[in-house]
């Protein structure tokens, strides 16, 4: 809980809903994440390769046909 | 805050993905496995060497699509959280549950329904080696129009709810979404590889499938993180008192 922000502008938080200063750096972070976890099941190995070899592509290989990404 | 809206986010995504597991498996899988035996079976009667199998069909069906899952649940639960903490009391549903809800609802559009009416989900023996790469790009290219459909229909939506009211303002913008759905259809280039004797209702089935599982995957996270949020931000509405 970030309690500074509760107790430095209370009526803030409760009218105008959270602060984007405070969004900001999460929303970069979990944006980094869910780009590099979605990439791994969505591309790699297929039209791009960071690894070498077909494995990555070959374990994941399912779930990529049936999440709806380009496969082969 | 923000954070603690993160990790519940990735939290119901996990457990999106779990049950969007056991969907794949009970309906996706056996599809899969009838595309993969017609692609056998093609490569046989063409005299070509079976693929080799790197990693063991048991292996793609069980940990690597279970892994897949969890990967894309948690990635997407995490986006998640950040739109909600964008939009909670930004726009006009003041319940976190309610929401949750709507976000989730748009959240399968934008991320599921829209591209894959243009660009389905296909099982194993469909598609070309050599496109993969323009495939991969119009793919993520109509992710990416998706989004900023959605942006724009929820934003003219707010809007115009300030001199239309709620209701007929939401009309607009879901209107306007439409619209741009439309052209975007018409716009981009249309990619067919299915090959002329797959088996129809293989690929009916596993489109099902395919689309079913993401259904039950986003409405078990708006569900699941609604009732985390709502208890989150009544407590600390509480302390702030």
């Amino acid at each position: 809980m970030n309690t500074s922000v509760h107790t430095t502008a209370p009526v803030m938080v409760a009218d105008a809903g959270i602060p984007l200063r405070d969004i900001l750096p999460w929303g970069v972070f979990g944006l980094i994440v869910a780009a590099l976890l979605i990439y791994f099941v969505g591309a790699e190995q297929g039209a791009t390769s960071l690894i070498s070899g077909h494995s990555v592509h070959e374990f994941v290989h399912d779930g990529r046909h049936l999440l709806g990404f380009p496969c082969h | 805050m923000v954070g603690r809206l993160l990790a519940r986010g990735m939290a119901a995504g996990i457990v999106a993905a779990l049950l969007g597991f056991v969907f794949a498996r009970l309906f996706g899988e056996p599809q899969v496995a009838l595309a993969i035996a017609f692609e056998a079976a093609q490569d046989a009667a063409a005299g070509n060497a079976p693929e080799p199998e790197i990693v063991s069909r048991a292996v793609q069906a069980s940990y690597g699509l279970l892994t897949a899952v969890l990967m894309y649940g948690a990635a997407y639960g995490g986006v998640f959280a950040i739109v909600f903490a964008l939009a909670y009391k930004r726009l006009t549903l003041s319940s976190p549950r309610a929401l949750a809800l709507l976000l989730a609802g748009v959240g399968f559009l934008t991320f599921v329904l829209i591209p894959d009416l243009k660009y389905p989900p296909n099982p194993p023996a469909v598609g070309l080696e050599e496109t993969i790469g323009l495939r991969t790009a119009m793919y993520f290219a109509m992710v990416g129009i998706a989004i900023a459909i959605s942006m724009i229909a929820l934003l003219v939506g707010r809007a115009m709810s300030v001199s239309l009211g709620r209701w007929n303002g939401a009309l607009c913008g879901i209107g306007l979404g439409i619209a741009l759905v439309v052209v975007a259809q018409f716009g981009l280039p249309d990619i067919n590889e299915v090959p002329g004797d797959f088996p129809a209702i293989v690929l009916w089935r596993f489109r099902e499938a395919a689309i079913g599982m993401q259904l039950v995957m986003w409405s078990t996270l708006g569900l699941v993180f609604g009732a985390l949020a709502d208890r989150l931000l009544r407590s600390s509405a509480a302390q702030a008192r």
